[in-house]
C-alpha cells in the first residue's frame, strides 16, 4: 500500500491538511446491486483503473462447521443446502455419499442413475445463472430473462421429487425419501426436449457478440500454473486448460457408466470460463440422457427400487411406523439421532458447479461429527480475486466476479 | 511408478525416518502425520520429488482433541497429485498453549485464506504468514469458535428471557 501513497506533482495544488494521496478508495460491496450477493471489496483506483484490491469476506458466516457437531447425520443435509444455493442438490448428494462411504452403504444403480440425473439438472441451473449474470454484466440482460424459465422448470423437476425449490434438502442417507412420480419424467423429458434449442439461443445471443467478447475477452485471465497453485477447481480451472474433472478422475455415482468429455479452455479468462460452462452444459445433457434412458431399462421390481437397504439410517415408510414394531423402534431412533456411526474419517469430494467441493467427516464413534470441514471451493479461489482484477477496469472486475460464480453462502459457511 | 501407500510410507519412511509416524490407509487415502517443526520440509519435498509431485493443496483445517495433552490441536493437509490422481492426508499436532505451525502459503497461494480460516477458529498461530488476521469471523472476537471448550447452546435451556425473543 505504501507505495501508493505518494507526494502529489508540485503543480497540484492540494488543500491544507491533505495526505496526498493519488487514488481513490472505493468500496464496492457489500450491497452493491453488482455483486450479486455480500461481496465487499475495498478497491484503491486511479481514476477507473484498480491499483489494489482487497476482499471482505464473512458476512454471512453461519458457524456450520459448529452446528454440524451436534447434529445427527440427517440433519447436516439442509446446512449443506445453504452453501452453494444455486445448486443445491450437488451439496445434498456429495454429502450423502460422504455418510455412505463412512458407513459403508451401497446404494442400488437405479439410485445411483437418478442422482446422476438430479445432480446434473443442478449443475445446469448453476451454470445458467452464471453465464446469463456475465450477459447481465456486460450490458445484456435479455439472455438472462429468457433462460430464467428453464431454471424454473429445473426447480419444478425439484419441487416433483421432494417438495422445495431452492434450498432441496433432496434425497436421504441411501437413496430418495420417494421415488419418482410420472410427473417429475414429464417434466425431465419436456426440459430435455426444450432446452437444446434454448441453449443454442442463449449462445448464439452472446458467442459472436463484438461487445460481449470485447468486454469478455482477456478480462480476468488467469494462468494454468497459478490457478493450481491458487486451488482453483471445477470450470474455473478447465478454463485454464487442465482437463481436471472429480466426475472423471475419482468417479463417484457411477459416473464410470455414462459417456461425456470434458471442456476445457486455454486462456482462463472470462470469455473461456463463459465458453467452457456452455459446454458443460451440453454435456450435462448427454449425461442426463444416458442417465434416463439406463433408468428407463429397468424392469420388474428394480424399476421401483429409490433407496438401499440401510434400517439404521434410511426411514421407514409411515404405515410400517404405525403398524410394525420394528419400524417404529426404527424411526424413533433415527429421528432422536440415537444411532452410532462407525468410528473414521472419511474425505470425499463431488464436481459441485463451481469446482470440488469436499467433505471431510471425523467420526469418533458417537451420535454426531466429530469435526467436519467442507471444502468450499469458492471460498478457495476467491483469493486470486485481488491477482485477477489489479490493473482492470472497475467495469471488468464486476464481470470477473460475476464469471468465477462466487456464491456467498458458499463462501462464508 | 505407482503411488501405492506402501511405495509412499517406503519413500516417507526412507527420507523422514521415524519422524513418520501412525501411517494408515483408511478409506482409501494414505494418512501420516509428521512432528509440527517438519511439516514444512515434509510439504516442500512431497511437491519437488519427481515420483511424488503432491503439488495441488486441496484442502487445510484443523480439530481440536482436548484430551490429548500436549498435543491437543491438528492441522490437516490433504494433498492431491493430479497426474496420477492420488490423494493423501498429512497431520501435525501442536500444543494449545504454544499453536506454531509453519505456514504453507510460500508452496501454496490457496493455503493463504485456508490458514487465516484455521487461525480464526482454532487459534493456530501460522508463523510466516503474510497477513494472518480473523477472516470470517468479526476482528474483535477474542477466542477460537470451534475449539472444544465452547459448546453450543444448550437447546433446553430456560433461563432465556423469551420477551427477548418476540415470545411470551
Amino acid at each position: 500500500m505504501s507505495e501508493i501513497i505518494q507526494q502529489p506533482p508540485h503543480h497540484v495544488k492540494l488543500p491544507e491538511g491533505s495526505i496526498g494521496k493519488q487514488t481513490t478508495t472505493l468500496n464496492l460491496g457489500p450491497t452493491h446491486p453488482a455483486t450479486h450477493g455480500v461481496f465487499q471489496n475495498i478497491l484503491e483506483v486511479d481514476g477507473e483503473r484498480i491499483v489494489f484490491a482487497e476482499q471482505t469476506v464473512g458476512y454471512i458466516h453461519r458457524a456450520f462447521e459448529k452446528i454440524a457437531e451436534r447434529r445427527p447425520l440427517y440433519q447436516i443435509t439442509p446446512l449443506t443446502d445453504r452453501l452453494n444455493y444455486c445448486s443445491s442438490p450437488i451439496n445434498n448428494m456429495g454429502w450423502h455419499m460422504t455418510c455412505e462411504k463412512l458407513l459403508g452403504v451401497q446404494t442400488p444403480k437405479r439410485v445411483d442413475y437418478l442422482r446422476i440425473i438430479i445432480m446434473e439438472l443442478a449443475r445446469i441451473a448453476d451454470h445458467l445463472i452464471c453465464n446469463s449474470i456475465v450477459g447481465v454484466d456486460s450490458g445484456a440482460f435479455s439472455g438472462f430473462l429468457y433462460v430464467m424459465q428453464y431454471r424454473e422448470l429445473i426447480y419444478e423437476i425439484y419441487e416433483e421429487i421432494c417438495g422445495s425449490r431452492l434450498t432441496t434438502n433432496i434425497g436421504r442417507i441411501g437413496g430418495f425419501e420417494r421415488n419418482f412420480t410420472p410427473a417429475a419424467f414429464q417434466k425431465l423429458e419436456r426440459f430435455l426436449d426444450e432446452y437444446p434449442g434454448v441453449l443454442k439461443e442463449f449462445i448464439g445471443l452472446f458467442e459472436r457478440n463484438r461487445i460481449f467478447m470485447e468486454r469478455t475477452i482477456g478480462g480476468g485471465a488467469i494462468s494454468a500454473e497459478r490457478a493450481l497453485n491458487y486451488g482453483f477447481t471445477g470450470p474455473n480451472l478447465r478454463a485454464t486448460g487442465v482437463d481436471y474433472d472429480v466426475r472423471v478422475t475419482s468417479p463417484y455415482c457411477s459416473y464410470e457408466d455414462v459417456e461425456f468429455d470434458i471442456p476445457v479452455g486455454s486462456t482462463g479468462d472470462n470469455y473461456d470460463r463463459w465458453q467452457v460452462r456452455n459446454e458443460e452444459m451440453w454435456q450435462s445433457l448427454r449425461i442426463i440422457q444416458q442417465a434416463y434412458d439406463k433408468v428407463k431399462a429397468f424392469t420388474g421390481a428394480e424399476a421401483e427400487v429409490y433407496h438401499a437397504d440401510v434400517p439404521e439410517y434410511y426411514l421407514p415408510p409411515k404405515k410400517d411406523v404405525y403398524t410394525k414394531m420394528e419400524a417404529l423402534i426404527w424411526h424413533f431412533k433415527i429421528i432422536m439421532g440415537e444411532i452410532d456411526m462407525p468410528a473414521g474419517e472419511v474425505y470425499h469430494s463431488v464436481e459441485g458447479a463451481n469446482g470440488e467441493l469436499g467433505f471431510y467427516l471425523i467420526s469418533d464413534g458417537g451420535r454426531t461429527p466429530y469435526r467436519l470441514h467442507f471444502r468450499r471451493p469458492c471460498f478457495i479461489y476467491y483469493q486470486a480475486y485481488s491477482e485477477l482484477t489489479t490493473g482492470s477496469m472497475i467495469s471488468d472486475a464486476v464481470i470477473t466476479m460475476s464469471s468465477l460464480n462466487l456464491i456467498a453462502g458458499e463462501m462464508d459457511a | 511408478m505407482e503411488l501405492t501407500p506402501e511405495y509412499l510410507q517406503s519413500r516417507l519412511t526412507e527420507k523422514f525416518g521415524d519422524d513418520l509416524r501412525s501411517a494408515e490407509t483408511t478409506y482409501g487415502m494414505f494418512s501420516f502425520e509428521v512432528p509440527a517443526a517438519l511439516n514444512l520440509k515434509v510439504l516442500q519435498f512431497l511437491y519437488d520429488d519427481p515420483a511424488l509431485q503432491f503439488r495441488f493443496l486441496t484442502d487445510l483445517c484443523a480439530v481440536h482433541y482436548p484430551d490429548q495433552k500436549g498435543r491437543e490441536l491438528a492441522v490437516v493437509y490433504h494433498l492431491h497429485n493430479l497426474r496420477k490422481n492420488v490423494r493423501i492426508r498429512m497431520k501435525i499436532f501442536v500444543d494449545i498453549l504454544q499453536p506454531d505451525v509453519y505456514t504453507a502459503t510460500a508452496l501454496f497461494s490457496s493455503a493463504n485464506w485456508q490458514e487465516r480460516e484455521t487461525y480464526d477458529f482454532y487459534g493456530i498461530n501460522f508463523v510466516g504468514h503474510p497477513k494472518l488476521k480473523r477472516i470470517l469471523n468479526v476482528e474483535e472476537m477474542d477466542y477460537f469458535p470451534l475449539r472444544k471448550e465452547y459448546p453450543l447452546e444448550d437447546q433446553t435451556r430456560i433461563d432465556k428471557d423469551d420477551e427477548m425473543f418476540g415470545r411470551g
